[in-house]
C-alpha cells in the first residue's frame, strides 16, 4: 500500500482494499522502522483514534476529498494542542493554542495528521543540517542531504513513510527538497495558499505547498489548500481551480520557454536531464522556444537582503516572555532578551538576522533592502514579458543532485547558489513545480517549471502528462531496514 | 563595504543577540559574504523603478469593526515562561 | 523670561480612536478589562500570525484629517518601526511612514489675550498602541499586561510651531475638541485616550536653526503639559546660560516631583530600521470615500461658535462657552429646539446647568436635568405658568431628584403663577390701603418705591404673582 500514490490510496480505500487504520498502522511502523533518517520531529498520538473514525465514515457512506489519508506536516504549520517546533529550540517546548489554516483545510478534507517534519531551523536552509533537531538524510543515499529547508517532508514522502506532506517554500524550500528527494512538490503563486499559522520567516516570499510522488496527488492536494483567508491579507480572493480537472489536458501548442540564463554553465549531467525531459515534452506537443531572464544573475543578490530583512523582524517576536524558550535567571530585562535569544538560535539563524538588520539599518537601507526591491520589480517585469509568448518555463531546480552532509557548511556562497534556479519565482510570486526527471550518479535529479500568475493548472497538466510518459516519480528509494 | 568588529556589535545590539568575542570574528565574515553578494546589485540602473513589498501588487481588504476573539487568557499563559496575577512577568523595568 | 532665548515647542498627539476592536486584530478595544483578558494569539504575536486591518480606523482619520484641512492620502500604507521593549510583543510596531492618511493641515488656536495663532500640523498617521507595564513589584518583576497592545492610534504631529507652554496647552486643547467633536475619539485623558509627547528647544532670538531638542513623553493631562514644558524652559535656559549644551534626549514628567527627567531605557536611541509592512497591502482610499465622510460630519467648533453667535444671537463669550465642548452644545442645541429661545436657554444653560455640574462635579452626559427638562422648564417661563424665580426651584427640584415631571411638580406644589388680575387685584387694593405711606411716597415721585409694593404682593402669594403684571397693577392703581 505504500507504494500506491495518494489519488490510488483513496481509491483502494473506497474499495476496501484496506482500512485507513492499517494504512496508518503501516505507516507508523515504517517512521519507527526509519528513525535514522530523522524526518519527523514529532508523530501524533492520536491518529490512529483519528484513522478508525475516518473508516467509520467512510462506511457511513461519507466522502470528503481526502478522507482518511495520513499526512505528514512540515513543522513550521501551527496544529492546537500539538507541539510545533520550526526546527528550533526555541519553540522546542510550544503546544500551538490554533491551527494554522492549512492544517484546518486538510484536517476538514479528512486527511489524518501523522507527525510533523523536521526542518531547517525557521525555514532557513537549504539541506536541513541547520535544524536544533539533527540534520535529516536523504534515503537515496544517507550521506547525503535531502535538501531544505522541507528537508523532513520530501525525505518522508521518497520513503515512503507517507503519501504525502506539506511544506513551505521562500527560495526553494518545497521545490529543491523534492529534485533531491525524487518526488514532486509545487509551490503555488504567492497568496494562493493562507499563511495563517504558518510560522513566517520572509513574509512577502513565504507561500505552503504539497510534497507527494505525483503531480495527481499534488492537484488534489492543492485544491484542498488553496483559498483566500480573510485572517491573511496577502491572500489572494482569485477563484481556485479544481486542479485535477485539468491534469488530462492535451499538450499540443502549449508553448514552454527554456531560460538562457539558465541553462548557461549547466552541469552536463543535469544539461542531459533536461534535454531529455523536452524531448518528452515535445513529443507530447508542447513547442519549445528560448526566453531571456536578463535579471537572473541578481535574483540571489536580492533574495539574501530581502529574506534576511524581513525575517530580522519576523523573529524578534522570540524574546522569552510570552511563550518559547526562556534563559535561566535572567539578571535584567536586556539580558532576558539576549541570552534567550542567543542560547536558542542556531548559527544561520543568527547570521540571517544581523545581514537583515543590517540591510534596514540607517545609511544601509536605499543600497540594500530599497535596491533590492527595486531589482525584484525587473526580475517581475522579466517573467511578465516571458509570459506573452509562453505558457510555462523549464529549467533545471538545482545546479546539480544532492551534495553531501557537511559538504557546504563552510562554504556558505555555494550553499546560497543551491537557490540560483528556484529564487526567481519567489521574488516574483510566481508558481512553480518541481519533477522528478532522472538519475545523476544514482542521485534524483529535477526539472523545474515556472507558470503564470495563479497558472498552477497549467503546472500539474504539464507534470502529469509528463509523469504519464516517464517512470522517475515511481522509484523509491533502497532504505535500510 | 567592510563589515568591522563595531558593526557586528552595534546590530547585535538592535537585534538583542549576544555576540561573544569568540563569535564576533565568524559573524562579521558571514556577514562580509552576504553583503559582497548583494553589491553585486549596485552595477544594476534601478533609477525610478518602483520597489516590490507585495508580489502580486493587490490592495487591503478591510475588516469589520467587531470583537470576534474571546478572552482566552488562561490558554495563552500556559504558554508562558514567567506569570502571575493574569501578567507576563519580566525583570524589573525601570524607566 | 527676558532672556535672549526663544522656545520653540512641537507636539506629537496620540489619540486613541473609539472603534469596537482594535485595529489589526479582532480583540476589544474597550479600556479598564483585567489584564490580558483581550489579548488574543495575534495582540500577543504568537509564531504565524498576521494582521488585517480595521475599516473603522479610515472614517475617523479622514474626518480629522478634512477638519483641519489636510490632504488625504488616497493610498496608504504601513511599515515597521523595529525596537524592543516588553509592552511590544511582535518586537515591532505597525505604524504608517512613508504613506501617511493624512499629510498637512492646521488649526487655530486662541490664547488669553484673546489673540489667536495658526499651528501647521505636519501630518497624522494610524498606527498600533503598545500594552502596559506595571511597575508595582512582582517579587523584583514587571508584570506587562497586553490588553492595550493593538489599540487604535492616530497620532497627530504638529509643526514646531508654538512659542510657549500656553500655545502649546491650547494647541492641545484644541485637538482635543476636535477629536472629540468628530466621535474621532472619546477624548478620555485619565483613560489615555489622548497623550501629548513635547519636544521643546531653544534658540537665540532671531536664529533660523532649530537648537537640540528634548522629547517628553506621554503627558495625559493638560495641567501636567504646561507643568512639563515650563519646566524643560526653565531646565534647558539654565543649562545653555551657563554655557552648556542640551542632550537630546527622551524625558518623563514626574508630577509628584513636578520635573522632566530622563528615560533610562534605551529605546530612546536606536535605530527603528523601517520597512514597509509586508503582511499588509496598500489601503486605498477613493474619492467617493472621502466624499462620503465629509458629508456625514458633524459641525466643527468653530463653524458651531459663529452659528451660535450669528444665527442665534448669543454674545461671543456664551458663544464661545456653549461651543467649547460637544456635551455641553448639544445639550444646549437639543433644549433649543423644544423650547425655541436660544437666548434664555443660553442663560440657564452656561448658568445654573454648568454652575451645578460643576458645583457637583458631574458630566453633562450625567446631568440630572436634562435638555428636555431643561427645555419645559424654560417654555413654562414663557408662558407665564411660572415666574423666573419659582423656575429655579423647579430646577433644584429636579436636580435633586425630587420629581421627574416639570409640570407635575409644578401643579402639585401648586406654583402655578398667577397672572389673573381678578386674583391679583383685590391683593393690589388691600396692600395700597394698608400701606398709605409708601402709595403717598410713590404718588409723590418716588417710583422705587414699587419694588416694595411688588415685594409685599410676592410674599403674600409665596412668589406666585405675576411680576410683571403685579407691577402692572400698582402702577395702573397709583398713578389713578
Amino acid at each position: 500500500m505504500i507504494n500506491r500514490s495518494l489519488s490510488q490510496q483513496l481509491d483502494d480505500l473506497d474499495k476496501g482494499e484496506y482500512s485507513s487504520v492499517e494504512l496508518t498502522q503501516t505507516y507508523l511502523d515504517r517512521i519507527e522502522n526509519q528513525q535514522s533518517l530523522n524526518a519527523f520531529v514529532s508523530i501524533s498520538t492520536d491518529v490512529l483514534e483519528k484513522a478508525k473514525q475516518a473508516d467509520q465514515l467512510r462506511a457511513a457512506g461519507e466522502r470528503k476529498p481526502l478522507l482518511g489519508i495520513p499526512l505528514a506536516h512540515k513543522d513550521i504549520f501551527c496544529e492546537a494542542g500539538v507541539r510545533t517546533t520550526a526546527g528550533s529550540k526555541m519553540l522546542n517546548n510550544f503546544i500551538s493554542p490554533y491551527d494554522s489554516t492549512v492544517v484546518s483545510l486538510l484536517r476538514n478534507a479528512g486527511a489524518l495528521s501523522l507527525g510533523k517534519t523536521n526542518m531547517d531551523e525557521f525555514a532557513m536552509g537549504s539541506s536541513n543540517e541547520s535544524s536544533y533537531f539533527g540534520a535529516v538524510k536523504n534515503p537515496w543515499q544517507v550521506d547525503r542531504v535531502p535538501g531544505g529547508s522541507s528537508g523532513g517532508s520530501a525525505a518522508a514522502v521518497a520513503a515512503r513513510l507517507c503519501a504525502a506532506a506539506t511544506g513551505t517554500d521562500t527560495g526553494g524550500s518545497i521545490r529543491q527538497p523534492a529534485a533531491f528527494c525524487g518526488i514532486t512538490g509545487i509551490k503555488p503563486t504567492y497568496g494562493r495558499v493562507s499563511r495563517w499559522g504558518m510560522i513566517a520567516y520572509a513574509s512577502s516570499l513565504d507561500q505552503a505547498g504539497p510534497l507527494a510522488t505525483t503531480a495527481e496527488d499534488c492537484a488534489l492536494l492543492l485544491s484542498a489548500m488553496a483559498g483566500p483567508d480573510e485572517k491573511d491579507s496577502t491572500s489572494s480572493a482569485v477563484q481556485v481551480e479544481d486542479y485535477s480537472k485539468s491534469l488530462s489536458q492535451d499538450l499540443t501548442g502549449k508553448k514552454i520557454g527554456v531560460c538562457v540564463e539558465y541553462m548557461q554553465g549547466l552541469d552536463a549531467e543535469m544539461s542531459r536531464v533536461i534535454e531529455e525531459a523536452i524531448d518528452v515534452l515535445t513529443r507530447l506537443g508542447a513547442e519549445f522556444m528560448d526566453i531571456s531572464l536578463p535579471t537572473s544573475p541578481m535574483a540571489i543578490p536580492a533574495y539574501y537582503i530581502i529574506a534576511p530583512a524581513e525575517c530580522s523582524a519576523n523573529l524578534s517576536r522570540y524574546d522569552g516572555v510570552r511563550f518559547g524558550y526562556r534563559c535561566e535567571n535572567p539578571e535584567n530585562l536586556e539580558d532576558l532578551y539576549k541570552r534567550s535569544r542567543s542560547e536558542s538560535f542556531g548559527q544561520e539563524v543568527k547570521s540571517r538576522i544581523m545581514v537583515g538588520a543590517f540591510a534596514l539599518s540607517a545609511g544601509y537601507y536605499d543600497a540594500y533592502y530599497k535596491k533590492a526591491q527595486q531589482i525584484r520589480r525587473l526580475i517581475k517585469n522579466d517573467f511578465l514579458e516571458a509570459f506573452k509568448s509562453v505558457d510555462a518555463i523549464l529549467g533545471p531546480t538545482t545546479p546539480g543532485p544532492a551534495f553531501r552532509i557537511g559538504a557546504n557548511t563552510d562554504e556558505p556562497q555555494a550553499m546560497y547558489l543551491q537557490d540560483i534556479y528556484t529564487i526567481s519565482a519567489n521574488l516574483a510570486g510566481l508558481p512553480a513545480i518541481s519533477l522528478p526527471a532522472g538519475f545523476i550518479e544514482g542521485l534524483p535529479a529535477g526539472i523545474q517549471l515556472i507558470g503564470n500568475y495563479f497558472d498552477e493548472a497549467t503546472l500539474l497538466n504539464l507534470g502529469h502528462q509528463f509523469q504519464a510518459q516517464t517512470e522517475w516519480h515511481k522509484q523509491a528509494p533502497e532504505l535500510s531496514t | 563595504m567592510d563589515v568591522t568588529e563595531e558593526v557586528v556589535r552595534n546590530i547585535a545590539e538592535l537585534v538583542q543577540l549576544k555576540v561573544d568575542d569568540a563569535d564576533i570574528q565568524q559573524l562579521a565574515e558571514g556577514m562580509q559574504n552576504i553583503l559582497a553578494l548583494a553589491d553585486q546589485m549596485q552595477a544594476i540602473d534601478t533609477e525610478g523603478l518602483e520597489p516590490v513589498s507585495n508580489p502580486l501588487d493587490a490592495s487591503q481588504k478591510l475588516r469589520p469593526d467587531a470583537v470576534t476573539e474571546e478572552n482566552q487568557r488562561e490558554l495563552f499563559q500556559s504558554l508562558a515562561p514567567a506569570s502571575e496575577s493574569g501578567l507576563y512577568l519580566v525583570p524589573r523595568v525601570v524607566e | 523670561m527676558s532672556s535672549e532665548w526663544e522656545v520653540v515647542i512641537g507636539l506629537e498627539i496620540h489619540v486613541q480612536l473609539s472603534t469596537i476592536s482594535k485595529i489589526f486584530s479582532g480583540s476589544s478595544a474597550t479600556f479598564g478589562a483585567e489584564p490580558n483578558t483581550q489579548a488574543s494569539a495575534l495582540d500577543l504575536a504568537l509564531p504565524g500570525v498576521l494582521p488585517v486591518v480595521n475599516e473603522a480606523v479610515y472614517p475617523k482619520a479622514i474626518a480629522f484629517g478634512l477638519g483641519i484641512g489636510a490632504n488625504i492620502g488616497t493610498r496608504s500604507c504601513f511599515d515597521r518601526k523595529n525596537y524592543f521593549y516588553p509592552d511590544l510583543p511582535k518586537g515591532y510596531q505597525i505604524t504608517q511612514m512613508d504613506e501617511p492618511i493624512v499629510l498637512g493641515g492646521e488649526v487655530e488656536i486662541s490664547l488669553a489675550d484673546g489673540t489667536t495663532k495658526t499651528i501647521r500640523v505636519t501630518r497624522a498617521h494610524l498606527e498600533e498602541d503598545a500594552g502596559k507595564s506595571l511597575h508595582e513589584d512582582f517579587h523584583g518583576m514587571t508584570g506587562i499586561d497586553l490588553n492595550r497592545a493593538g489599540t487604535p492610534l492616530l497620532e497627530i504631529v504638529s509643526e514646531p510651531d508654538m512659542r510657549s507652554a500656553e500655545e502649546a496647552v491650547s494647541y492641545a486643547k484644541t485637538i482635543h475638541q476636535l477629536v472629540t467633536y468628530l466621535s474621532v475619539s472619546d477624548g478620555d485623558m485619565s483613560q489615555g485616550s489622548l497623550r501629548c509627547d513635547a519636544n521643546v528647544s531653544l534658540r537665540r532670538k532671531g536664529a533660523d536653526a532649530y537648537g537640540t531638542r528634548t522629547e517628553t513623553k506621554n503627558v495625559n493631562s493638560f495641567r501636567f503639559l504646561e507643568a512639563a514644558i515650563n519646566y524643560e524652559i526653565v531646565r534647558q535656559t539654565d543649562v545653555l546660560d551657563s554655557g552648556g549644551k542640551i542632550t537630546q534626549e527622551t524625558r518623563l514628567y514626574d508630577p509628584d516631583k513636578d520635573e522632566t527627567r530622563p528615560m533610562r531605557s534605551k529605546e530612546t536611541a536606536t535605530d527603528y530600521r523601517y520597512f514597509p509592512e509586508p503582511d499588509l497591502l496598500p489601503v486605498i482610499i477613493d474619492d467617493a470615500f472621502i466624499a462620503k465622510v465629509r458629508d456625514s460630519m458633524p459641525e466643527l467648533p468653530a463653524q458651531k461658535r459663529a452659528r451660535f453667535h450669528m444665527e442665534m444671537g448669543l454674545t461671543d463669550e456664551d458663544s464661545r462657552v456653549l461651543s467649547s465642548e460637544l456635551g455641553l452644545a448639544t445639550y444646549f442645541e437639543s433644549c433649543v429646539s423644544i423650547c425655541g429661545d436660544p437666548v434664555i436657554a443660553a442663560n440657564w444653560v452656561k448658568g445654573d446647568l454648568l454652575g451645578g455640574l460643576n458645583r457637583d462635579n458631574i458630566d453633562i452626559s450625567h446631568s440630572p436635568v436634562t435638555a428636555q427638562a431643561m427645555a419645559e422648564i424654560i417654555i413654562r417661563i414663557q408662558d407665564g405658568t411660572i415666574s423666573g424665580k419659582i423656575a429655579k426651584n423647579v430646577f433644584n427640584a429636579v436636580w435633586e431628584g425630587k420629581t421627574d415631571s416639570v409640570d407635575d411638580y409644578i401643579q402639585s406644589e401648586g406654583l402655578v403663577q398667577v397672572s389673573d388680575s381678578q386674583e391679583l387685584e383685590p391683593i393690589v387694593d388691600r396692600i395700597i390701603t394698608d400701606n398709605p405711606k409708601q402709595a403717598a411716597q410713590f404718588r409723590s415721585g418716588k417710583t422705587k418705591i414699587l419694588g416694595f409694593f411688588v415685594g409685599q404682593v410676592m410674599k403674600e402669594t409665596a412668589g406666585k404673582a405675576n411680576p410683571k403684571q403685579v407691577n402692572d397693577l400698582f402702577i395702573s392703581k397709583l398713578t389713578d
